[in-house]
């Protein structure tokens, strides 16, 4: 099951984050979940939304640094644990996770969480042998986010 | 292959036998001038008695400072109803240079700069796109004489504009362009938004790169993208501008026209000549202009002889690529770094762009350095490490070079100021 993330190289200074939402917003592009993870002069955004592909086509038009990057969304428990068991998981077959954020999908029930991982294919492999549920962008499209959550 | 075969070709004993003959013609016209009539006055140099190129040493060195002072008509040499065209440097700092020309000192230009383009392989039937600015700076004028007399239909587009100048490349197929190298870079960004690929969709073949120092691999850069042969060319206006000096089809070193300049380089401390094949500052002579003669005339730009004949026949001694100016020189924590170094560094390493800015700041009175470098579109991945990485790598190349550690800040493509005339590479906020 095949996610993408949209990855933007931003500049740390004002504005960049609010030029990136104002222009999704305005083409009524959802965002479901975000991410920033930066060095101290630049950094970049990961960002999950509704409709990846026309989010880079509408960010690169406005002369942004957009990629779409391939990710692994998988659902998780929404207790204390959950997310646990999923690391573990990943730890063991050492695979190293970049970056990693979510959201909650039903509270205490069920929450999305994006990894963003070196290996991705041997990730998608164990995760289906150890019965782990991942979603594909239109999964993602279709489930109902309740909030944020950051990792 | 060559504008004028014999002058071209000329032995070395022949052409310095010219230069001695126009020497004293130059001198003895100089010496009519209220600058120089009050100095060979004061140091008791008398035109008549130069026997030989050596004793042009017994000449005082002209510098940019000695214009100024004797701003505007100080140099002239002919009454003021000769003069047919003034231009003016391009200097950022101080009054402007200005230099007078005669019909006659036009018409000599003219025909160096239409000789250097020759040598390049433009010919009559060519469509020359002169994308400089056109005015007091003498790239655009200087260019454009020389390309009609060359017999090439010239499209005086001027600078700027960047839609309008693709658009004309495409629509009357432009064979050859003039084109400030850093501006041929940004205009490459435009290409890729149009989806536009200058080899396969423009008729291009021949780029000459002016008025801004680079290094081979921004023409590399420059040949690739657009399927041209790009040939880099020298000139300043206290000596015409273009034309001074320019690269033949072999692209190793530019030749100086020799029958219209006297080539000196010197130590700029010691102000002693250097031998052929070392470094140093190259101070001009004109030889054959009437309304303003400017002798031994300091550049501050560093280059240095190659030594050697050059396969392409010309007798003409050739100066490597300018290294930079002792005015541009940077001097941080003690050491001497030119921007033309940091550039060379910058454009080998996959990643980087087109653009990149040196910021200099002094804080706790200590000096910092900070290079702005914009990333290559195609470049990034969506991976933060991978930047880090890039960012690392420039660390490290340009450490190992300049001897000091900056703060490379990468950022967006496009981030940077946009330069559609000289690029302004340098920022000092240290303050004395
Ligand atoms: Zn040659």
């Amino acid at each position: 099951m095949k996610a993408y993330q949209l990855s933007i190289f931003a500049e740390n200074k004002p504005g960049r984050l609010a030029k990136v939402t104002r222009i999704l917003g305005k083409e009524n592009i959802n965002i479901r979940a975000i991410s920033i993870s930066s060095s101290d002069a630049f950094g970049v955004i990961n960002m999950l939304v509704d409709d990846p592909e026309r989010a880079q086509k509408v960010l690169s038009k406005e002369g942004l640094t957009v990629k779409l990057k391939e990710v692994i969304a998988v659902i998780i428990e929404d207790r204390p644990g959950g997310l646990d068991k999923l690391i573990q998981l990943l730890y063991d077959e050492n695979i190293n996770v970049e970056n990693a954020y979510g959201f909650v999908l039903e509270s205490w029930k069920k929450a999305v969480f994006v990894v963003d991982v070196d290996q991705i294919e041997k990730t998608q492999a164990v995760l289906k042998k150890n019965g782990v549920e991942t979603l594909d962008t239109e999964a993602l499209l279709a489930a109902e986010p309740f909030h944020y959550m950051k990792y | 292959m060559y504008w004028e075969k014999e002058i071209e070709t000329i032995s070395r004993k022949n052409l310095e036998a010219l230069q001695l003959e126009r020497l004293r013609k130059s001198v003895k016209n100089a010496s009519a001038s209220y600058h120089y009539k009050n100095l060979f006055e004061t140091i008791g140099v008398d035109p008549e008695k130069i026997s030989s190129l050596d004793d042009i040493k017994k000449i005082p060195f002209t510098n940019k400072e000695d214009l100024r002072e004797n701003w505007p008509y100080g140099f002239l040499a002919v009454s003021k109803d000769e003069l047919v065209r003034m231009h003016s440097s391009s200097g950022t700092t101080g009054r402007a240079t200005i230099i007078f020309h005669t019909q006659h000192d036009l018409d000599e230009w003219t025909n160096i700069v239409a000789r250097s383009m020759y040598m390049t392989g433009m010919r009559r039937g060519d469509v020359f796109q002169n994308m400089m600015t056109y005015g007091l700076f003498t790239g655009g004028l200087g260019f454009h004489y020389g390309a009609e007399k060359v017999g090439a239909l010239i499209i005086p587009a001027g600078s700027g504009n960047s839609k309008r100048q693709i658009q004309l490349m495409q629509d009357f197929q432009t064979t050859v362009i003039h084109i400030i190298p850093s501006y041929a870079l940004h205009l490459s960004t435009v290409f890729e938004e149009l989806g536009i690929d200058p080899r396969r969709d423009t008729n291009l073949g021949i780029a000459f790169l002016g008025a801004e120092p680079h290094s081979e691999k921004t023409r590399q850069k420059i040949e690739d993208f657009y399927g041209v042969n790009a040939f880099n060319s020298y000139g300043l206006s206290e000596m015409n501008g273009p034309g001074v000096s320019f690269e033949c089809q072999y692209k190793n070193g530019m030749h100086i026209w020799e029958d219209n300049y006297i080539v000196e380089i010197i130590d700029p401390d010691t102000l002693e000549p250097v031998p052929d094949g070392e470094e140093g500052e190259l101070v001009l002579t004109t030889l054959l202009r009437e309304g303003m003669p400017i002798l031994r005339y300091r550049t501050k730009d560093l280059t240095r002889i190659i030594p050697g004949p050059c396969e392409c026949g010309r007798t003409h001694r050739r100066i490597e690529r300018i290294k930079g100016r002792t005015d541009d020189m940077l001097v941080l924590k003690g050491v001497n770094i030119f921007p033309i170094q940091i550039e060379k560094i910058l454009m080998d390493i996959e990643g980087v762009g087109t653009n990149y800015q040196i910021i200099l700041e002094r804080k706790d009175y200590n000096d910092h350095m900070i290079v702005k470098v914009e990333v290559h579109k195609e470049f990034f991945s969506g991976d933060l490490k991978q930047l880090e990485t890039l960012r690392r790598a420039i660390t490290e190349e340009l450490k190992s070079d300049i001897l000091i550690t900056p703060r490379v800040e990468l950022v967006e493509p496009n981030a940077l100021p946009k330069s559609e005339g000289k690029a302004v590479r340098v920022i000092d906020n240290r303050e004395d």
